[in-house]
């Protein structure tokens, strides 16, 4: 006990075990709560035991007809590709431009992009939303990924930029000097140099816009609600809410879809480093 | 020749005026993100500061103020204004719970053990779960027939259920297994950016393990630590699925963001729906604010302090 | 090779928001040639390499190929080839095609885009490396790729900027043979830019000495060498002691100065008003009175255990520092509050007195201001 190692020197103090304790803790919290839901929506009846007296994926299917889940998930994935896109589109040129150039202005346009993220989402979203009824938007799916453009292309942005400052600015010169118009530097040497940025910024996204509740919430309706919107409404349904293990297969569904995104996503991830980590200044 | 180049000349030199300024083409590039920021977020922004000062007949007619109705019930209604108070009771503590949890937690997994891959990925989890699973399974995990409940009493530490939901406490169980691997992961990332032969110099020169936390790390991790409470302050002040679902939503847990929807879905007051959410927006600022003032003197006094 | 005779900077200059990076930049330089750029960090040498380049727009003057003007073209059309100090491969290429990167850009039928690469790559002794990326490679041979990737072009320049200066210590050496050989045997005209005299004396025909983005010397490396027009190119040419002076006078080419603060202890030889008199040799106009840069390197000076004076006066101090360097010793004598750089052959003995004499001739006086320096004109 006393003779920890040298190369565990925290090992033995009483504070590591204060840690160890604490994330015990949330551990079993963490999955306390992911069993508990895993269980309940398997259930048949679940009351005051400690297991439910008998299993069944009746509510599966009863969940799927009931919210019309093949359109919620379709959706929900439809929604999240297209954020997706539309924000790497927009914001890698953005932070390539916020990364390499220095112009007038560059602080206020930083700032500009730096405020949705910090902004509580309720905050521009009410104002949004109000604008998006107003033009006849609302409950639309166009509007649900207008909303979720605006934290999301910022993201890009903020993710990207120190991604691209730390590419050597002398390839691009080097590749210029080799001949390479600037269109050509973009596809052949910045593109493959770029994607393992945007392969993580694309996945963060992903997962923010499939989890983002607040902002979907306002503007969507029947037909274009998310599935975290629909387990909410689920929940806070008139008369006390659906069936709490109907809600619970809702929820499993919607960890499930998450899974699945990510691992889709993750499979296309090359971990490889290829930045050269060496900067330089251009001009001495 | 000298005559035929002239033309050219000029041209060049104003471009190399304009791209010495940084002025070029490249800045093209920039036009869509800018388009998207300026009509999805400087717009209905402007928009809705309009909004707030045309308040409804029923507004003006019930707190005065006539244009700035919409602010007077704000600060007047006892219902309406208490939410600030409780939004606060809410984020701060979980916000300031998160990063300081997350501290000695990243401090003893950046060394390398077994299971450390295993529990990494169990502390990014939660991402996956979001803000109405884990809503979900707090109510069914540590509901009145939950199994903490059930195992507590099991054990005879308690003789009735705890009330550990639809409550403040519920909000803050969530607010923390949403918000604390969040923190983890930032301040993970600051830490590993510190070159640990900074703290083998100070262990050569003698500093034990607190003075070498105290001196080195802490004062490096300063910055750090004031951007991962302030992202995690935001998560937790817009707290909004979770006040409603695991809280008591007409009570103690009754936020900001609940009061602002409250006008926006229910009762169709955009202008005052609106000026909640702009009080929400400013009333969080004013905390990011004076974290940043708090950042630059705690920076300042623990680098430039005794040595 | 190059098939152009001369390139010609007229007047090159580059602003950065009011501060001159880079001013009235003459040169002019033929086929064939290894130019390199001295000087400090800062001076502009990389500036004018990048102008050069077309990677910075110029603000002022201009830059010719023979009689066709290039510096309104972008950098991808100038068909200059270049070495980055950071070596800047494609980190995501293999070492075949980072060089053949230039190619395929120009165009060339894949053929004899292999033929040439394979070539490119024996050149500069990597073929087993060929199919490896650039992060597998040493330091050493990332800057070979380098080499290879922009020698393959054939370009009419060849810009390196400090390639040197990421590599150990030897490999430095090892490096700097390999450059010379290529440009001996290849014959492409070289603008090489460092801010290390070693490197540049050995590899170029001609040094361009710069100062605060202004030229202060151009001439061979001999030129230099041996009679730096300043006492700032004196310093990079390795006279490593530059001591402020006053002139007591001056006859013809030589004068006589007083060192201040070099007075040391008691029975010093030559002695003045205030400080030890030395005589050298005057480089420009100087009289009475003027201040002045005395500049000696530590091998003109002679140690010697307080003997008698030599040609020029000679300087008493005590040693308080002795390295040992292989064949010889560099020795440091305090001489009053001044540090004084000698070599000696024999060591020795650190406190002891000694005596430092130097020739007239190796001793050059310069003015002290060093904006009134115009640059040489360039032979043609």
């Amino acid at each position: 006990m006393a003779t920890s190692t040298l190369e565990r020197p925290l090992a033995a103090r009483p504070s590591t075990w204060f840690v160890w304790a604490g994330m015990t803790a949330f551990g079993v919290f963490l999955l306390g709560i992911l069993v508990a839901v895993v269980v309940d929506s398997f259930g048949r009846q679940w009351f005051d035991t400690w297991l439910p007296d008998g299993l069944t994926t009746e509510r599966y299917v009863e969940a799927w007809d009931r919210f019309a889940l093949g359109e919620v998930v379709g959706v929900t994935v439809g929604v999240a590709v297209l954020v997706v896109v539309i924000s790497v589109l927009v914001g890698v040129p953005a932070a390539y431009v916020l990364a390499r150039r220095d112009f007038p202005g560059k602080r206020a346009v930083m700032l500009l992009f730096l405020l949705p993220v910090l902004m509580p989402p309720i905050t521009y979203g009410i104002p949004l939303a109000t604008v998006m009824y107003s033009f006849g938007l609302g409950r639309t799916l166009t509007a649900v990924v207008l909303v979720n453009l605006v934290p999301s292309v910022p993201f890009v942005i903020l993710t990207m930029t120190p991604f691209i400052e730390q590419i050597n600015p002398a390839i691009e010169s080097a590749a210029r000097m080799c001949g390479a118009r600037t269109w050509q530097v973009f596809t052949r040497i910045l593109a493959p140099l770029l994607v393992p940025g945007i392969l993580a910024a694309a996945i963060l996204v992903l997962v923010r816009t499939v989890g983002l509740f607040e902002l979907t919430f306002l503007v969507s309706g029947p037909g274009s609600d998310t599935l975290v919107v629909a387990i909410y409404r689920g929940m806070t349904a008139a008369g006390g809410g659906e069936a709490r293990q109907l809600i619970s297969a809702l929820s499993v569904i919607y960890t499930a879809t998450m899974l699945v995104m990510l691992v889709v996503a993750l499979r296309f991830v090359n971990p490889t480093q290829l930045v050269a980590q060496v900067k330089e200044t251009r001009d001495d | 020749m000298s005559v035929g180049q002239r033309p050219g000349r000029a041209t060049a030199s104003l471009r190399h005026r304009l791209a010495e300024r940084g002025v070029d083409p490249a800045l093209l590039l920039l036009l869509p993100g800018l388009v998207v920021a300026v009509a999805l977020f400087v717009y209905p922004f402007s928009y809705g500061i309009g909004l707030t000062i045309q308040p409804t007949a029923a507004m003006q007619e019930q707190w005065g103020g006539g244009v700035l109705a919409n602010y007077v019930a704000f600060f007047r209604d006892p219902f309406v204004f208490d939410s600030v108070w409780l939004t606060m009771r809410l984020a701060l503590p979980a916000a300031l719970f998160n990063v300081l949890a997350s501290v000695p937690v990243a401090m003893v997994l950046r060394h390398r053990f077994r299971g450390k891959r295993l529990l990494t990925s169990l502390l990014v989890l939660p991402i996956t779960l979001g803000t109405v699973l884990t809503a979900q399974g707090l109510l069914i995990f540590a509901g009145r027939q939950g199994w903490i409940n059930r195992a507590l009493l099991e054990v005879g530490l308690i003789d009735e259920p705890l009330k550990l939901v639809n409550n403040y406490l519920g909000v803050m169980f969530s607010l923390v297994i949403t918000g604390f691997p969040f923190a983890f992961l930032l301040i993970s990332s600051y830490l590993s950016g510190i070159d640990p032969s900074l703290e083998q110099a100070a262990k050569t020169l003698g500093a034990g393990w607190w003075q070498r936390f105290r001196r080195i790390v802490l004062p490096l991790l300063a910055p750090g630590l004031a951007t991962t409470f302030i992202l995690t302050f935001v998560l937790a002040f817009s707290v909004f699925p979770s006040a409603r679902l695991v809280g008591d939503a007409m009570g103690e847990t009754r936020v900001m963001s609940l009061m602002a929807f409250r006008a926006f879905g229910e009762q169709n007051d955009y202008a005052m729906a609106s000026t909640i959410a702009l009080m929400m927006g400013a009333v969080e600022l004013l905390v990011v604010v004076a974290v940043l003032g708090l950042r630059s003197l705690l920076y300042r006094g623990t680098t430039g302090g005794k040595g | 090779m190059s098939d152009f005779e001369s390139l010609e900077l007229r007047g090159v200059g580059r602003s950065f928001g009011g501060m001159d990076a880079l001013a009235g930049l003459d040169l002019t330089i033929r086929a064939g040639e290894f130019v390199a750029l001295l000087g400090p960090s800062g001076c502009g040498k990389s500036t004018a390499l990048n102008c050069l380049a077309g990677l910075l727009p110029l603000t002022h003057g201009e830059i010719r190929l023979d009689r066709r003007r290039i510096d309104t073209l972008p950098p991808e059309r100038r068909g200059f080839g270049m070495v980055f100090q950071s070596y800047a491969l494609f980190p995501h290429l293999s070492v075949e095609k980072n060089v053949a990167f230039g190619l395929q850009m120009q165009g060339v039928p894949r053929a004899e885009i292999a033929s040439r690469v394979r070539a490119a790559i024996d050149l500069v002794k990597l073929g087993e490396h060929a199919r490896k990326l650039p992060g597998q490679l040493s330091g050493g041979q990332q800057q070979r790729v380098a080499i290879a990737r922009a020698v393959v072009l054939e370009p009419s320049l060849v810009l390196m900027d400090e390639p040197l200066s990421n590599l150990d210590a030897k490999l430095r050496l090892d490096m700097r043979t390999e450059i010379r050989r290529l440009h001996q045997s290849l014959g492409l005209t070289t603008i090489y830019v460092t801010h290390d005299q070693e490197e540049a004396l050995s590899l170029a025909d001609r040094l361009v000495v710069m100062r605060e983005g202004r030229v202060q010397q151009v001439g061979t490396p001999d030129e230099l060498y041996e009679s730096p027009t300043s006492w700032y190119v004196a310093d990079f040419m390795g006279y490593r002691n530059i001591l402020p002076a006053t002139v007591v006078s001056a006859s013809g080419g030589e004068v006589v100065v007083e060192l201040p603060g070099t007075r040391g202890s008691a029975g010093s030889v030559g002695s003045g008003g205030g400080g030890v008199l030395l005589t050298g040799r005057a480089v420009g106009a100087l009289g009475a009175g003027d201040r002045v840069r005395v500049a000696v390197r530590p091998e003109d000076f002679s140690v010697a255990g307080s003997g008698p004076a030599g040609t020029g006066g000679s300087i008493p101090g005590s040693v308080s520092v002795v390295e040992y360097h292989g064949r010889e010793f560099a020795v440091g004598v305090q001489a009053g509050d001044t540090m004084l750089h000698a070599r000696a052959t024999t060591a020795p003995d650190v406190g002891g007195a000694v005596t430092l004499t130097a020739p007239v001739e190796r001793v050059l006086v310069f003015p002290e201001a060093l904006d009134a320096v115009v640059p040489q004109a360039v032979a043609a």
